[in-house]
């Protein structure tokens, strides 16, 4: 129990400095990683909580897919060491803190009037089974809905992404498709 | 207290034995190329220059520490760190073989039997990629970051392919613990029942540890180093321990998931285990030294429109074998 109190103080100090330092850097490489250090302070916590396959989950997705997507922008827009533009919404500093304290208020507001009677978890809790049993029966309907939005977002991506289209004018070109995929001029 | 004490000793032999491991191969590697090339290969440091290791070891140990200028500190100390350490920890659920009798005690040739071990092993190896990219990126210099951003592609797209030849043999054993997915292979090893994911897996993983004739990221011709161009002496070191692991936790890892792990006539099981696991790593040299390297826009190609296709179509009918021969 101790040590599980421990290792939550330590996760609960990373989460809260990767959070700061987030809000706080101004490099934005520096920001990308303290939010890694958030993420992975929460798998900590998920551990903690029994719930080792969602923690997999979050290093796994968060860690290693979406934070990295984040540093690939952040390195390719800002070449210079990632040298931020001036700050032009200066509203949102104190917007931040006012959201923040209500959130704090309402946290303790909870904590103030919460029941004392957290059942412990059942032995099978978080493992990948009741995870995709639960998946797969009381929330398939959310699943497959977040399915179809990941998959509007790829199509999207795809057509996005996709070379614009030669002007109607243009003389007919060679008809050889370009290795790369993309129009050389 | 003497399971701990069993966990602790267990730790510190498997990071020795990896280490030295990881400085052989880098002799085995040159040796090897040697052979191939019809040339000697280093010979002079001790008998068949098997003192080689040491010397290149103390070498970059001594060398000055230099930076370039301008570089981000932390993150730039930070990278190598990331490459070994996210490299070593991969063993940690690893099994070497079944449980022995040593001194009294039971001790099961593992450091952990995790019961999502193999999301372990791939989530590591998608933190790993954050010390190629910081590397590439803190170093200040186009030559990096060009190779880390290429590395990285490379290490994301490959992932995926990895990924579901995984899932394939997951299916099949009905288990995401290594130690289970050994026990179900044997009468059967994987590799007779997932052929398909077995080569997906292989190509995927000489794609993953960035080795010929996927290793774009260090093309000399184009790119001098890659984004190790700026780092020298021991963290040049760290990156290169990172590599060489990786190459051994990739071949481990063919070994559990698809030919059968510690099962083996006669011989006792970690024998097994190291016999196969050396095979594999000698396929990876043998690769190196046969294959010219690949363009980027084939590397890519190869990756979304060959392997990610059919390691779904490999998932698709083996998830409907499973189901029928459950029902």
């Amino acid at each position: 129990m101790v040590v599980e109190v421990i290792i939550f103080v330590f996760a609960a100090l990373g989460a809260l400095a990767g959070g700061l330092g987030v809000v706080a850097s101004r490099l934005p490489v520096r920001n990308a990683l303290s939010l890694l250090l958030v993420l992975g302070s929460l798998a900590v916590t998920y551990l903690l909580l029994a719930a080792q396959f969602i923690a997999v989950l979050q290093v796994i997705v968060y860690a290693g897919a979406i934070v990295v997507l984040f540093l690939f922008v952040v390195m390719l827009l800002h070449r210079q060491l990632g040298a931020m533009s001036p700050d032009r919404l200066r509203w949102q500093g104190p917007v931040a803190i006012g959201l923040s304290a209500a959130f704090l208020i309402l946290m303790l507001l909870t904590l103030r009037f919460a029941t004392n009677a957290a059942a412990p978890a059942p032995a099978e809790f978080g493992t990948v089974e009741s995870v995709g049993r639960a998946l797969f029966t009381s929330f398939a309907l959310p699943f497959e809905v977040a399915s179809v939005i990941l998959l509007v977002g790829i199509i999207a991506a795809v057509v996005i992404g996709r070379p614009a289209s030669r002007p109607v004018a243009a003389p007919p070109r060679s008809s050889a498709p370009s290795p790369v995929g993309a129009p050389r001029r | 207290m003497i399971e701990i004490a069993i966990v602790a000793v267990k730790s510190a032999l498997l990071l020795f034995i990896l280490l030295t491991a990881c400085a052989y191969m880098t002799l085995l590697e040159r040796r090897l190329l040697g052979k191939f090339q019809v040339r000697y290969g280093p010979n002079r440091v001790g008998p068949f220059g098997l003192l080689q290791p040491l010397a290149d070891g103390l070498k970059l140990v001594f060398k000055e520490s230099f930076m370039p200028a301008h570089v981000d500190v932390i993150v730039y100390w930070l990278a190598p760190a990331i490459s070994m350490v996210t490299a070593l920890f991969v063993y940690a659920v690893i099994p070497f073989g079944p449980e022995v009798m040593l001194f009294g005690q039971r001790v099961p040739l593992r450091l952990a039997d995790v019961n999502v071990g193999i999301l372990l092993v791939l989530a590591t190896s998608s933190v790993g990629v954050y010390g190629i990219i910081l590397g590439g990126w803190s170093s200040n210099n186009k030559y990096s970051l060009l190779g880390s951003l290429r590395s990285s592609a490379q290490l994301i797209s490959y992932e995926l392919a990895l990924g579901l030849a995984v899932i394939s043999v997951v299916l099949t054993a009905g288990s995401l613990s290594l130690v289970s997915i050994v026990e179900a292979q044997r009468r059967v090893w994987f590799v007779a029942l997932q052929p398909l994911g077995f080569l997906i897996f292989l190509i995927a993983a000489v794609a993953e540890t960035n080795r010929a004739p996927f290793d774009l990221p260090e093309a000399e011709q184009e790119l001098i180093a890659g984004y190790q161009t700026e780092y020298g002496g021991f963290k040049f070191a760290m990156f290169y321990i990172g590599e060489y692991v990786a190459i051994v936790t990739m071949s481990a890892l063919l070994t559990t998931l698809f030919w059968g792990g510690w099962w083996g006539p006669v011989l006792p099981g970690p024998v097994w285990f190291v016999l196969k696991t050396l095979a594999f790593v000698f396929v990876f040299i043998w690769l190196r030294a046969t294959l010219p390297r690949v363009r980027h826009d084939q590397l890519m190609a190869l990756g979304w429109k060959v392997l990610i296709p059919l390691g779904l179509l490999n998932l698709v009918v083996t998830a409907v074998i499973v189901v029928l021969r459950g029902t």
